[in-house]
């Protein structure tokens, strides 16, 4: 018994130092928002010597005359369609895999399941052509159309994986009152998908809320800019980075996937759990 | 009667499955397949964007592995990215798995901690806070000085550049943790017993029980992260932007560089396919080996 109680103690104190060293950087990047850029360069303490919004003033400002304010409304704008149309289209997807029996089916599951593992850099330069072709460049389109086709097998096996534990007695009876198949998807099984469907949201959003590579190629002008460009911009324009003003933007472009994360951390973990999505 | 028509009924319905994938039939079609084709013939080919194709053979592949100097380098810089980064953050993410699995009071809080990294590792602003840490009068030498260690220029030598890069994957374990949790408490309980009555110690049951029955985890884990870290582009792009002397230059931003900074589709093409025969062998080699060290308890049938 007293053996066990060592055990623990030992175990306790690993978990916190390991634990103060993985968020010692957010820590430290919290209080460096509040600090002058000299300060942040200079001092080694972890409070700045006085508490100023400035760094969040002149930061949000940006560069040139565009704010961040524009690059949250179009992050928002890119990211709030792209997560709704892939909910949308793989949920329907995956009810087409998980309840009907038609010809050619297990040839579709296999190559959707092995696009799962189909690198994004292979088909990612004809893809651009294909946006560039359509007139589609610089737009928010080369994130919405593949949402919309259902080019997101992780979440289509998620969603299938849990319409597997939903009873197919369920369909029956539906199908026995007149229910449509339509009927059945939208009336009946879509409400009882909630959980799985709000897990795929939500990988969804903070993946295409960090996403840096493919806003770096598509969008070009800097109205359209997201976040994430918004920040590179502001890294690199200046000779010498304004380090105060990056960390202000850049603390403030990660809180609403943080206050996203601490609401709903039990669909995070239970969708990583379910399907063993990257995360 | 009445059976034969709800039977007919049946089969009807069943088709109409086709209805429901055919979002992802044409986006499978016009996303992803022809994508992955066509780049395969592009990668023949000469291709700045306003022209049209142009036939050229081998040049492209020849080019890249005899003349161009910068491919070499940043294939090897790859692997020794994708050889340090993925064994360090699964091996690291157990290790937690394990403590984790203790059934200590709090654990649930220590889990969510450690999961933040994970949600936020991929972004911009991270790698601008490892970037400002990480550089000669950053914090970390500030902290090194107070400890009375030299400074360390991390961005600027080859070797350390590449450690901060790993380090910032490895930072991001928390997804790979929740994953060999899951797996952990899946293993029955009476096997640990048995065993501890046999005498066997902590670390033997770690050998011959733990570790065997996550096999199936471990080799997942390993094929998603080395496809995701050979692929990488942000973490370089943003804090070393490849260097110092190149040391950091990730065949993600080399595709990068060629394709959408010198807009030469057809060599850029040609790095993506050798990049993805990369990923293809290393797949079928591990799934190859996996015969050897996964254990399936229902014998591996999917």
């Amino acid at each position: 018994m007293k053996k066990r109680k060592k055990h623990n103690g030992a175990a306790y104190f690993l978990l916190i130092v390991i634990g103060a060293v993985i968020t010692f950087p957010f820590v430290w990047m919290i209080f460096a928002c509040f600090k002058t850029n000299g300060e942040i360069l200079g001092s080694t303490k972890l409070l700045p010597s006085r508490f100023s919004f400035d760094a969040f003033k002149k930061g949000w400002n940006g560069v040139g005359n565009i704010t961040f304010a524009t690059y949250f409304k179009n992050t928002f704008l890119l990211v709030i369609p792209t997560v709704v149309l892939t909910v949308m289209s793989c949920s329907f997807v995956a009810f087409g895999f998980a309840r009907f029996r038609f010809p050619g089916k297990k040839m579709f599951f296999a190559l959707m399941i092995s696009t799962l593992m189909l690198p994004n850099s292979v088909i990612i330069i004809p893809r651009y052509l294909i946006f560039n072709k359509l007139g589609l460049l610089n737009s928010y389109w080369p994130f919405y159309l593949p949402a919309l086709f259902a080019c997101f097998p992780f979440f289509i096996f998620m969603i299938i994986q849990f319409m597997r534990g939903i009873p197919r007695e369920l369909d029956e009876a539906a199908y026995i009152d007149g229910c449509s198949s339509l009927g059945l998807y939208v009336k009946i099984l879509l409400p009882l998908m909630k959980p799985a469907l709000f897990s795929a949201g939500l990988f969804q959003f903070m993946w295409t809320w960090n996403d840096f590579f493919n806003t770096l190629i598509y969008i070009s002008s800097v109205k359209k800019f997201p976040v994430s460009l918004g920040l590179r911009a502001s890294l690199d324009t200046a000779a010498q980075v304004q380090w105060d003003k990056v960390m202000a933007m850049s603390l403030i472009s990660i809180l609403p996937l943080i206050v996203m994360f601490f609401a709903a951390q039990k669909y995070f973990v239970e969708g990583i759990s379910t399907t063993g999505l990257k995360g | 009667m009445r059976q034969n028509q709800v039977k007919k009924k049946w089969k009807m319905r069943d088709v109409r499955g086709l209805f429901y994938i055919s979002p992802w039939i044409i986006g499978f079609a016009a996303l992803q397949l022809y994508p992955f084709l066509s780049s395969l013939y592009y990668s023949f080919t000469q291709y700045n964007v306003l022209g049209s194709p142009k036939w050229v053979g081998l040049a492209n592949y020849v080019r890249l592995f005899t003349i161009d100097p910068d491919f070499k380098k940043s294939i090897l810089v790859t692997m020794e990215y994708a050889l340090f980064s993925v064994p360090a953050k699964l091996i690291f993410a157990l290790l937690i798995a394990i403590v984790l699995n203790m059934k200590l009071k709090g654990i649930n809080l220590c889990r969510t901690v450690y999961y933040i990294p994970s949600i936020l590792g991929g972004s911009v602003a991270v790698s601008a806070l490892w970037r400002l840490m990480f550089m000669s009068d950053g914090i970390l030498n500030k902290l090194f000085a107070l400890a009375g260690l030299p400074p360390v220029n991390w961005l600027g030598q080859a070797g350390t550049a590449m450690f901060t890069i790993c380090l910032l994957q490895v930072w991001q374990f928390g997804s790979s943790m929740v994953l060999f949790l899951a797996a952990l408490k899946q293993i029955p309980v009476d096997l640990h017993e048995a065993a501890e009555i046999d005498g066997a110690n902590r670390i033997k049951r770690f050998f011959y029980i733990t570790l065997p029955m996550i096999t199936p985890i471990v080799f997942f884990n390993l094929i998603m992260q080395s496809i995701n870290a050979l692929q990488n582009f942000t973490s370089a792009f943003v804090i070393t932007n490849g260097g110092p002397l190149k040391s950091t230059y990730l065949i993600g931003m080399k595709l990068y560089t060629e394709g959408f900074s010198n807009f030469k589709m057809g060599y850029a093409s040609a790095i993506s396919w050798i990049l993805f025969v990369i990923i293809l062998v290393f797949t079928l080699l591990v799934f190859k080996s996996s015969d050897a060290w996964v254990y399936y308890e229902d014998g591996g049938d999917f």
